[in-house]
């Protein structure tokens, strides 16, 4: 790639690679089983430990006060080492942004260290039996107890990743039932050991518990942990939104590493089969990604906004993923139906496929995605709201 | 780091935007299509001022000494509105191949759009509008021939003529280089081309379902509609920084420029293709007639598609590189 990257820059990925090189542990187990969980943590510590697990932090943080265009380089690095997505990516890349523009100093002191070694894993509750897709239909409630200065919780939420062995949770509660939907939502930080809150695992295709159920029976929280002002929960909440499906979860070293990989089985196993269109679709898909993400990058230290094309983003990476993995199965021929070991690559491509499936589903679906993108960028009608009366 | 386009580069793309927007280029084609070359050559001579026709000449035999990158930005803009013309061949592929000829001459007559040219692609029998170009050149191998256009051919999109070329004397014996660096910038400005004929295609079907109703509610209010758009939309975003990519690696004559000058192409004629038949289908019936302006553009994506290079043949020369990569 001719583009340019200045001597710091490039000073900045022969380090990261170094130290990649010399500490990435390869594969570990699947974070969602216990130890899985308790092998991510660790790595998350010897991150923590050389100043790798938040780059764009700031140094008293434990960051390096990376630049955007930095935090890509180490992306690219930390995938190309062949290092696992991250057990704290709830909190450093969904949780963390908000509690840097919204939080307390209070709050910013309790929660964004602990969430940079690994010591507190964070889970997304927001979604809830009925809401999906509708987020703004939550039910789950708080109420107001002026007598101990907080809020009791109340209602149920799901499909929160990682919560069978995250230790906190941040969602969105009903705290004003006569507003507006979008209006008397709040947002809340609490501890999933709480009294009043029960963890139920939930088995994912995958097979482990990776998400789960939360019940709240009127578990209290003080006001220290409301995030933004009562009532201004949505608009908080939604800063983070952008980012889930923009650039922070799904950088490009992540489908580059993988096609990578996928180049590299079609090359031992056979280049000359019909899978070749597949792993060359593949290949340009992730190319044309990282160069997307190139153009974000510039665009927002220019000052921009990514806005609606988040969902251009997400359509873009789901389906990149799903359509890398499915070549990659394809090359397998019946080998594809094993997992685990004595699977090939011991099942990491079966592993890597059932979760690419996901991809459509989580960070808003697809068909919502299309939905923003016809309507915020190309200007189509808003659809038909069947709640609002004629 | 600096990947996407310059102020002037942006400029650039507007001042093309007011000249081929002001200028009426379906007119242009429909003549075009019916032999009267007139307009569109009116049109060739304009944009000739503007410096399309010297981009990659250099400034000593009158032309801009322009980047792949501006050239990337040209063809965008020809291909969203619809310019008739062996562009790509008199503009791209006979400059760089002739620039390093003992024929420079002909460089100046090109760059000042007095002249048009045409060539074949590699080892190919046909060239494109031989019929307005003052020399029309053959490649065989890695030798360049003057070419004597014979038998006129049809081509899908009635704004292209084609004719059967047979070589005539040899010109010159070329570094292989100069071929297959010509041929990728081909491959390139045919993809820019695409991705503006695709952005064209998706700005006129937005227009038309935003109007046109069924059932009571405008069509562009139904998901079904709404999702085909945003597919087309999603594909040729992430085509257009493939073309970047590519110019920018073309620019620099590095190692990989073919690689991705090829997944350039392949990716701008998937989106094309994609932004073509949604469009077509979302217009309905109005969309399957001559009449409609916007045939121009379904036809000229069908038939971009497969010149300089199909989908297949880049897919090929990826997969040979990614082979001789490991
Ligand atoms: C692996 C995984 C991890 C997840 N992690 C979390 C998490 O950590 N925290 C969390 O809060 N949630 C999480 N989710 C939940 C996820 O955000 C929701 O599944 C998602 O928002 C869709 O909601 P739903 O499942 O209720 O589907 P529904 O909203 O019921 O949708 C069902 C189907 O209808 C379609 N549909 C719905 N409305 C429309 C419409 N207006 N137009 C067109 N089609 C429509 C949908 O696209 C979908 O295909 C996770 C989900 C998965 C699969």
């Amino acid at each position: 790639m001719s583009m340019k990257f200045t001597a710091d820059e490039s000073a900045f990925r022969a380090e990261a690679r170094q130290w990649l090189g010399e500490n990435s542990p390869g594969r570990l187990p699947s974070m969602d089983t216990e130890n899985g969980a308790r092998a991510h943590r660790q790595w998350e510590r010897t991150l923590a430990a050389s100043r790798w697990s938040v780059v764009a932090w700031p140094e008293d943080l434990g960051g390096r006060d990376a630049s955007l265009t930095e935090w890509v380089i180490f992306e690219e690095e930390y995938y190309r080492s062949g290092a696992p997505t991250r057990i704290s990516q709830n909190g450093i890349s969904l949780l963390a942004p908000i509690l840097f523009q919204h939080g307390t100093a209070d709050q910013q002191a309790r929660y964004l260290q602990p969430m940079t070694d690994g010591s507190e894993v964070w889970a997304q509750a927001w979604s809830e039996p009925e809401a999906g897709s509708d987020l703004a239909s939550i039910r789950s409630r708080a109420s107001r107890d002026d007598e101990r200065g907080g809020w009791i919780l109340s209602g149920q939420k799901t499909w929160s990743s990682r919560a069978p062995w995250a230790d906190r949770g941040f969602g969105l509660f009903r705290t004003d039932p006569q507003a507006e939907r979008h209006r008397g939502l709040t947002y809340f930080l609490f501890p999933l050991d709480a009294e009043g809150v029960t963890v139920r695992p939930i088995g994912q295709l995958d097979g482990d518990a990776g998400f789960g159920e939360i019940f709240f029976d009127d578990v209290f929280v003080s006001d220290d942990d409301v995030l933004g002002a009562p009532g201004d929960g949505w608009r908080v909440a939604m800063s983070t939104a952008g980012n889930e499906r923009g650039l922070s979860l799904r950088s490009p070293g992540r489908f580059c590493a993988a096609v990578d990989r996928l180049v590299a089985l079609w090359n031992e196993r056979d280049a000359d089969s019909a899978a070749t269109s597949g792993v060359v679709d593949s290949w340009i898909a992730a190319q044309a990604y990282r160069l997307y993400t190139w153009g974000t990058v510039e665009n927002l230290s220019g000052g921009g906004d990514i806005g609606a094309y988040g969902s251009v983003n997400k359509l873009f990476w789901s389906q990149l993923d799903i359509g890398l993995h499915e070549t990659a199965l394809e090359l397998l021929g019946p080998d594809a139906e094993l997992r685990g070991e004595g699977a090939p690559a011991d099942g990491a491509w079966a592993d890597d496929y059932l979760f690419s499936l996901a991809g459509p589903i989580y960070a808003g679906t697809n068909e919502i995605q299309r939905n923003i993108v016809a309507e915020r960028i190309l200007g189509l009608p808003r659809e038909i709201d069947a709640r609002k009366k004629p | 780091m600096k990947f996407s386009l310059s102020a002037e580069q942006q400029d650039f793309a507007k001042s093309l935007d007011a000249l081929l927007g002001d200028f009426d280029t379906v007119s242009a084609s429909r003549a075009w299509a019916r032999s009267d070359t007139g307009p569109g050559t009116d049109l060739w001579r304009k944009l000739a001022e503007a410096g399309v026709t010297g981009l990659l000449i250099p400034e000593d035999l009158g032309g801009v000494g322009g980047s792949h990158l501006d050239v990337a930005v040209a063809f965008e803009r020809l291909g969203y509105h619809g310019a008739p013309g062996p562009w790509i061949e008199s503009a791209v592929v006979v400059p760089l191949i002739l620039a390093n000829s003992d024929k420079p001459e002909i460089l100046t007559d090109l760059s000042d759009g007095t002249q048009c040219a045409s060539i074949t692609e590699p080892d190919g029998s046909r060239a494109l509008d031989s019929h307005v170009a003052a020399n029309t050149f053959v490649v065989a191998g890695h030798r360049l021939y003057e070419g004597t256009p014979s038998k006129k051919l049809r081509s899908v999109d009635p704004v292209r003529t084609l004719f059967d070329v047979q070589a005539g004397t040899a010109i010159a014996d070329l570094d292989p280089e100069i071929f297959t660096r010509a041929y990728d910038s081909a491959a390139l400005a045919c993809a820019s081309s695409l991705i503006g004929a695709g952005e064209r295609l998706l700005d006129d079907t937005v227009a038309y379902v935003v109007q046109r109703k069924q059932f009571g509610r405008v069509v562009g209010s139904y998901q079904a509609v709404k999702h085909a758009l945003a597919d087309v939309k999603v594909a040729l975003d992430f085509a257009r920084p493939l073309v970047i990519g590519a110019a920018h690696e073309l620019s620099a004559q590095s190692a990989v420029a073919s690689r991705d000058a090829s997944a350039a192409k392949v990716a701008a004629n998937k989106a094309a293709y994609r932004a073509a038949r949604a469009a077509l289908q979302l217009h309905g019936a109005v969309g399957y007639t001559m009449e409609l302006d916007l045939s121009l553009w379904i036809l000229r994506v069908q038939a971009l598609v497969t010149a300089w290079g199909t989908t297949a043949h880049h897919r090929d020369r990826i997969a040979t590189a990614l082979t001789q990569e490991n």
